[in-house]
């Protein structure tokens, strides 16, 4: 398998505020009776986009200006609860490429991972600098994963990322399973052991 | 110093050192439902991979499930569909399918243990996040998305980093009426809902140990929700006299050879572990939730807090918590009207839970304000519940006695709340939306309290109600 190096993800960012977004609101369960992804795109953050009538709420993400927006930024612990790989997948067909938050919840980070969408990590202070600075320009963000930094006009932020997701992104290796498959020969033998 | 449990297990289930700086690690047993499994199938198949070890994975069907009728085809056309794709991908693949056909299905965290899959010193996984309940057996066991269900099916083995450890001691006494999951509610209002990142927690202490397998299971199964992946407790003489002649469970000879070794994988006093909390059990009593996380919990008897009583760092979500909730600051809780009670899911849907609100609600007639619902975590418990005569109680009392399954813990069958009711509920998930409706509301408890919520037809000191 060949994928992609993600070296950096750029395009127009839009901020959904709020901290502890769990991937039930990001994709709620109703909407999870699928036996495949695609399609899940028009769920994200249902219940906050649409009344229940089905009405637009004109919420952000549905605003003008953030058509087309690739790059999300959220607040604290965002994407916990459960584990369902929807929720990436609904952000990704939504056309996310990367996210950016205060931080992240380990299982939505790791399949958010799996799927090529880089999950970075930035302090409060920098997240309100960040979305500051594109209230003002309204201009595309550049997320530059092998010098860890943010840019936004003359504005550079740095970031930190777990080392191990980081080298996945940029080496093109960020779907482990090719990785796995190496060592098959390996799984056989501990398998053996380890039935005894 | 000595290894963890943990740190044991991580190590004779290490395959190799990735390049990623990951460990890629043996899964022993992978379990899989109908609602995270069916694109990784789809997966395999575009990729043309075979399944490594179907006798290691075993499938059943809980959350789209209804509980009101098992009768087929299903009203709900996508679930039908996703009833359908997991018992034809099983039967594709050669899995072992506990279905509705054969009357062995239910939630995928109750039968594991009941059918003595779940074992001391595996490495278990499902995608699913509540997979932390299995780790009540000393084992490692964790949720995973659907491309890792791909991942574990075509290799048997995950890419992952380790976790760190914190061991949590309970220490003293429980209170009568004060049950684990008052304990585990207590525990993520202490720590944070995001006080487990990086961590795995070991849960032990006087209070643990005296616990039985079905309760240590209730804390596991949220040690999610305080942002911990994994948690587990040390395997002892109480895990192995559950385990011993289950279904799966080794036995004869191999039986006592098993015993030796999962002896031999408990964390000893020496220990080594990233961070220690020592809670005192004096200190905790019943517990239940007033926001939209399952960190945002008092205890019956205080007031909602205010703004300044919360830490700095979860003070952002206070002000939406209370308005979502139509809740306000320096309120109790005790007198608020409920809608609707919901007892069961796989954090409080096993016999003991059962057999424990049947102790209580017999003489006692559910509020009519109030629609009741007991739900068994899975077929099993359903026939011993009613073998011990426990369906007959909940009925002469008011409540409905479903078919087993997930849900109204998450409402992907019919059981749903309607616009902003509120639920009394011995589930896991407070979140917005959680239960069906885009305003439904959630207040998490013991399944004891809401027994008490439901016959009073509004939050209660169930300790007073029933003269605990």
């Amino acid at each position: 398998m060949t994928l992609k190096k993600i070296k950096s993800v750029m395009g127009k960012a839009v901020f959904v505020s709020g901290n502890d977004i769990d991937t039930d609101r990001i994709i709620p369960a109703r909407f999870m009776k699928c036996v495949t992804f695609e399609g899940l795109g028009q769920y994200t953050f249902y219940d906050v986009r649409f009344d229940q009538a089905n009405k637009s709420l004109n919420h952000v993400l549905d605003q003008p200006e953030n058509k087309n927006a690739s790059i999300l930024i959220s607040g604290a612990n965002f994407g916990c609860g459960s584990s369902r790989e929807h929720a990436p997948q609904a952000l990704f067909y939504f056309g996310f490429r990367a996210i950016i938050a205060e931080s992240f919840a380990e299982i939505f980070f790791g399949n958010c991972t799996t799927l090529g969408i880089p999950c970075i990590s930035l302090s409060k202070d920098k997240i309100n600098l960040l979305v500051k600075t594109l209230a003002d320009k309204n201009s595309e963000i550049k997320i530059d994963l092998e010098n860890k930094l943010i840019e936004i006009e003359n504005l550079k932020i740095d970031f930190q990322m777990p080392e191990e997701a980081l080298k996945s992104l940029i080496e093109g290796q960020w779907d482990s399973l090719a990785a796995l498959l190496e060592n098959m020969p390996k799984v056989k033998e501990l398998e053996k052991q380890l039935a005894k | 110093m000595s290894k963890n449990l943990f740190n044991k297990i991580w190590d004779s289930h290490k395959i190799a050192s990735l390049n990623s700086g990951q460990d890629q690690i043996f899964i022993d047993l992978h379990l899989i439902h109908e609602v995270t499994s069916p694109q990784a199938f789809g997966m395999l198949r575009a990729l043309g991979l075979k399944i490594a070890y179907p006798q290691r994975t075993f499938a059943t069907v809980d959350h789209i499930i209804p509980t009101s009728t098992l009768k087929r085809p299903y009203q709900d056309s996508l679930a039908e569909a996703m009833i359908v794709a997991i018992k034809e991908n099983c039967e594709e693949f050669n899995i072992k399918y506990f279905s509705p056909e054969e009357g062995s299905q239910g939630i995928v965290h109750v039968i594991g243990p009941e059918k003595g899959l779940t074992q001391p010193g595996t490495t278990i996984v499902c995608g699913d996040s509540h997979t932390s309940t299995h780790g009540a057996f000393g084992a490692i066991a964790f949720g995973i998305g659907t491309s890792q269900v791909r991942d574990v099916l075509a290799t048997q083995s995950l890419a992952l980093g380790r976790l760190k450890v914190r061991r949590i001691n309970i220490n003293g006494k429980l209170a009568a009426g004060v049950y684990s999951k008052d304990v585990i509610l207590h525990i993520i209002r202490v720590l944070g809902v995001k006080g487990g990142m990086g961590f795995a927690y070991e849960y032990g202490g006087s209070v643990i140990d005296a616990m039985s397998m079905e309760e240590r299971m209730t804390i596991c199964n949220m040690s999610i929700e305080g942002g911990a992946r994994v948690g587990y407790i040390n395997p002892d003489q109480i895990t192995f006299d559950y385990l011993q002649g289950r279904e799966y469970a080794p036995a004869g000879e191999k039986w006592n050879e098993a015993v030796t070794k999962w002896k031999s994988l408990a964390s000893e006093a020496d220990a080594e572990y990233d961070d220690i909390v020592n809670i005192q059990a004096e200190s905790i009593s019943p517990t239940l939730t007033w926001g939209i996380n399952p960190g945002q919990a008092m205890s019956i008897g205080e007031k909602i807090p205010t703004l300044e009583q919360i830490k700095e760092e979860d003070q952002g979500t206070f002000e939406e918590a209370l308005e979502y909730m139509k809740l306000e600051a320096e309120k109790p809780m005790v007198g608020l009207k409920i809608n609707v009670a919901f007892i069961g899911s796989c954090t409080n849907g096993r016999l003991s839970d059962l057999e424990e609100v049947a102790k209580y609600v017999k003489g006692f007639k559910v509020s009519s304000n109030v629609k009741a619902l007991i739900v068994p975590g899975s077929m099993q418990v359903k026939r011993e519940a009613e073998s011990k005569g426990l369906n007959k109680i909940f009925e002469e009392a008011g409540f409905e006695w479903r078919e087993a399954g997930c849900s109204m813990c998450l409402a992907m069958n019919p059981d749903k709340l309607q616009a902003d009711e509120i639920c009394a509920s011995s589930s896991n998930r407070n979140f917005k939306g959680r239960q069906g409706s885009p305003q439904g509301r959630t207040i998490l408890m013991s399944p004891v309290m809401v027994a008490a919520a439901a016959i009073k037809g509004e939050v209660t000191d169930a300790r007073q109600l029933f003269k605990i």
